[in-house]
């Protein structure tokens, strides 16, 4: 008799010595087992997730139907805090200067990261400086940028209206025009494209070089296979950066409070620059109203979770996975 | 049924896990216990919150007071005040024993009851409250309570280069503000474009932080010295509004000047007075010596802001310290304000200031108080930086003597952000005044009403 075979002669015979309900006590006594070790494992992001996560929700929900100033006990109020916001001309003005900068911020910020990233995939042996270079802006502290929007977007003296005088361009006042505030920080937001370069530039090479050479062999140009090759293979990754963006542009803070609303500017504010976290962290913290300020923060996880799910029934049309097909 | 018990007990327990996080401190916590007595040695901790100063102005007096403290442990909680580390350690139920902040910040914390009033804590120590500048006792005072000790007084006065002055035929009595039309006309001259670029900023009317100056040295206020009503659309608001945004349309616009104004090396020699880019503008005194020390050659010209009958004006600002509510150590924080604000502890600042600019080789150039008699003691011990900053330092005393400010009200921050909002509209082009003082005008008296209505319904618990 083999080894395999007195081996297998065993199985054989210990399935018949033990009694079917001992190996069902087995069986779930190594599943709890393995579904303590997953936990273990776990449970540091789940300790994480709902210290930090799960019930600041739980309690912005609750304060949201409160009247809370942070000092005194919430006070319960229903939803008077959410009624207030419909007759509240700034949460108008917010969403609006949110909607906006993110309707035009998103696409040029892919555009401008696809862009780079396909100059970076011809750059050959340079490829690696120049991803290191696209990617140090990423490096630099929000606050920071949003100083150095002022002063490279000075309407007067800045840098970027003096390159345009090379041209003959007369710039426009960037940082004070309510007009010009906007684009301006949007083309500064531009500053930050380094992280999804590199994902986009990772996503192009891994189109298979196979594919390039069936397109080409049918004759197809390089508009042809931008559309029909590359765009398709990389779509997934394009999807993400879309998603990603569009939550932070719904986010948008740092940069604009920084400018605008931030020491060194504690008077001078411009309405145009009022993203809707602002005014949320006006209410929260500069007046007071933690409770307003809590319905606010739950309306804007609102918009967040419905422009997600749109994009999400959007991809299932326009996205390709390999593994779906 | 097993399930809706548990539905319910969840829900029980969720309930009072919500209600039971949010601490807080007003309203639950007085110092009725407390005994203020300026005999009694005092000991425990005392954690002070957004007292920053590193300067020999602060640093003595921090010597000195913990010196006359005796046996208090003082911990000073690093940085200027941060009102999202205030609110969480509130939030938290472990409020720092001493707050140090703004004037213009205590009466919306006091309104909600964040704050101890000082009644007894001043009538227990002692504190002679006739030596505090009236305007600074106004700023934290809310109906008819004390809830802070001034410290540091901030005053603004007009600033000028005698140059700029001079060449383009005007004085410094045609930009202080006492003749309007003569400052509009001195802007004109001053202001000088190149290509549609501004070069020089005749004048600086700075809005929107200086509209509360200009409505007082019309002779009107932004609101009721009871701290209830507002009147951000009275005539003098809009007559002040419409002029002081004028300055800026003749300079083609505000856009254009703030522009400009923030491409300047502000702090440094380079400055808008030393590179004669600015003909004058109404700035706080502490400037005087920033531009003393870093552009000493400047061609300065002083004097105060006046008022439309040519009487001296500013409007008082500052800071002050002020016990939180749910303190461990209420009288330690008692007598430390008192200390600290003391003239004893103003003169230690002041020859320690002495000192250090004299190794320096420079001119000691006062320091402003809350404290009045301080303030007249200080004044004796400056000593002459020759001309053009003996006027200034003169300005800056004959300002701090002429004082006005804001009553504390219980909405301080949604009143100044109307404000601010309104000007800011109007200077943006997106409103006129009228219109946007209007609104101004309803925003904040919304928020004024809501703020006494919850004094009071807070009083009636």
């Amino acid at each position: 008799m083999t080894s395999e075979a007195i081996r297998a002669g065993g199985r054989v015979s210990e399935r018949q010595v033990v009694p079917p309900e001992e190996r069902e006590r087995n069986r779930k006594r190594a599943s709890r087992r393995n579904i303590l070790s997953a936990m273990l494992f776990l449970s540091p992001w789940i300790v994480g997730f709902l210290v930090f996560t799960a019930w600041p929700m739980i309690y912005s929900a609750y304060l949201s139907l409160t009247d809370y100033d942070v000092i005194n006990n919430p006070n319960f109020i229903g939803f008077e805090n959410y009624a207030e916001m419909m007759s509240d001309p700034k949460i108008l003005l917010a969403l609006g200067n949110t909607a906006f900068f993110t309707l035009v911020q998103v696409p040029l910020y892919v555009i401008v990261s696809l862009a780079l990233a396909l100059l970076l995939d011809r750059a050959g042996r340079a490829s690696g400086f120049f991803r290191t270079v696209f990617f140090l802006p990423k490096m630099t502290p929000p606050v920071a940028v949003g100083v150095l929007f002022l002063l490279l977007f000075n309407g007067q003296t800045g840098l970027v209206n003096t390159v345009l005088g090379w041209f003959g361009i007369n710039g426009p006042a960037w940082t004070t025009d309510p007009a010009w505030v906007k684009p301006g920080l949007i083309f500064m937001s531009l500053w930050t494209v380094g992280a999804s370069v590199i994902i986009l530039l990772a996503a192009l090479r891994n189109v298979p070089e196979t594919l390039y050479e069936s397109a080409k062999l049918d004759g197809a140009g390089f508009w042809r296979t931008s559309f029909s090759v590359t765009l398709p293979m990389i779509s997934p990754a394009l999807f993400f950066i879309i998603i990603v963006n569009t939550i932070a542009g719904l986010q948008t803070f740092d940069e604009a409070y920084t400018a605008f609303f931030g020491a060194g500017n504690t008077t001078y504010s411009n309405d145009a620059a009022l993203f809707y976290v602002i005014y949320l962290f006006q209410q929260a913290f500069e007046f007071l109203n933690m409770g307003y300020a809590s319905a606010m923060a739950w309306l804007l996880f609102l918009v967040i979770m419905i422009v997600t799910a749109i994009q999400l029934l959007v991809s299932r049309k326009l996205v390709y996975y390999e593994g779906d097909r | 049924m097993h399930r809706v018990r548990s539905g319910l007990a969840l829900t029980a327990a969720t309930a009072l896990l919500l209600t039971g996080c949010a601490v807080g401190t007003g309203g639950s916590a007085s110092d009725d216990d407390t005994d203020y007595d300026p005999d009694a040695e005092l000991s425990g901790e005392l954690s002070v919150m957004g007292f920053s100063g590193v300067d020999e102005v602060a640093t003595s007096r921090v010597e000195y007071t913990e010196g006359e403290l005796g046996d208090v442990d003082v911990k000073l909680i690093e940085g200027d005040l941060d009102i999202q580390q205030f609110l969480s350690a509130v939030a938290s139920g472990e409020p720092p024993e001493l707050l140090y902040a703004d004037r213009d910040q205590i009466g919306s914390l006091a309104a909600r009851g964040a704050l101890l009033p000082l009644d007894r804590c001043i009538d227990g120590e002692g504190i002679d409250m006739e030596q505090y500048r009236e305007s600074a006792v106004d700023q934290v005072t809310l109906d008819g309570q004390v809830y802070g000790i001034p410290e540091f007084n901030q005053v603004q006065v007009t600033m000028a280069n005698a140059d700029l002055l001079s060449a383009a035929g005007v004085t410094i009595e045609d930009v202080n503000g006492s003749d309007r039309e003569a400052m509009t006309a001195a802007n004109q001259a001053l202001t000088k474009s190149n290509g549609g670029a501004l070069t020089v900023i005749g004048v600086d009317s700075k809005l929107p932080e200086f509209l509360p100056l200009w409505v007082a040295a019309s002779g009107g206020s932004l609101l009721s010295e009871d701290g209830r009503t507002a009147s951000l659309d009275s005539q003098e608001a809009i007559d002040s509004l419409t002029w002081a945004v004028g300055i800026y349309d003749d300079q083609g616009g505000f856009s254009k000047v703030k522009a400009f104004r923030d491409s300047a090396d502000f702090f440094g020699a380079g400055n808008q007075f030393a590179t004669s880019v600015l003909g004058a503008m109404p700035m706080e005194q502490w400037y005087i010596n920033v531009l003393n020390e870093v552009s000493p050659d400047a061609p300065m010209a002083f004097d105060t802001v006046r008022t439309t009958e040519g009487e001296p004006i500013a409007f008082a600002g500052g800071s002050a310290w002020a016990i939180p509510s749910g303190t461990q150590n209420a009288a330690a924080a008692c007598r430390w304000a008192k200390l600290m604000t003391s003239v004893d502890a103003w003169k230690v600042a002041a020859d320690a200031r002495l000192s250090a600019r004299e190794a320096e080789g420079k001119p000691f150039t006062g320091i402003l108080t809350g404290n009045t008699v301080a303030d007249e003691q200080i004044r004796e011990m400056v000593t002459s930086g020759g001309e053009p900053w003996d006027s200034g330092i003169e300005a800056m005393y004959e300002a701090n003597d002429h004082t006005v400010s804001l009553p504390a009200n219980p909405a301080d921050a949604e009143f100044e952000q109307a404000m601010q909002d309104a000007v800011n509209s109007v200077l943006n082009g997106e409103a006129t005044p009228e219109e946007a003082l209007a609104k101004a005008q309803e925003t904040a008296q919304k928020a004024l009403d809501e703020g006494w209505q919850t004094i009071e319904e807070r009083g009636g618990e």
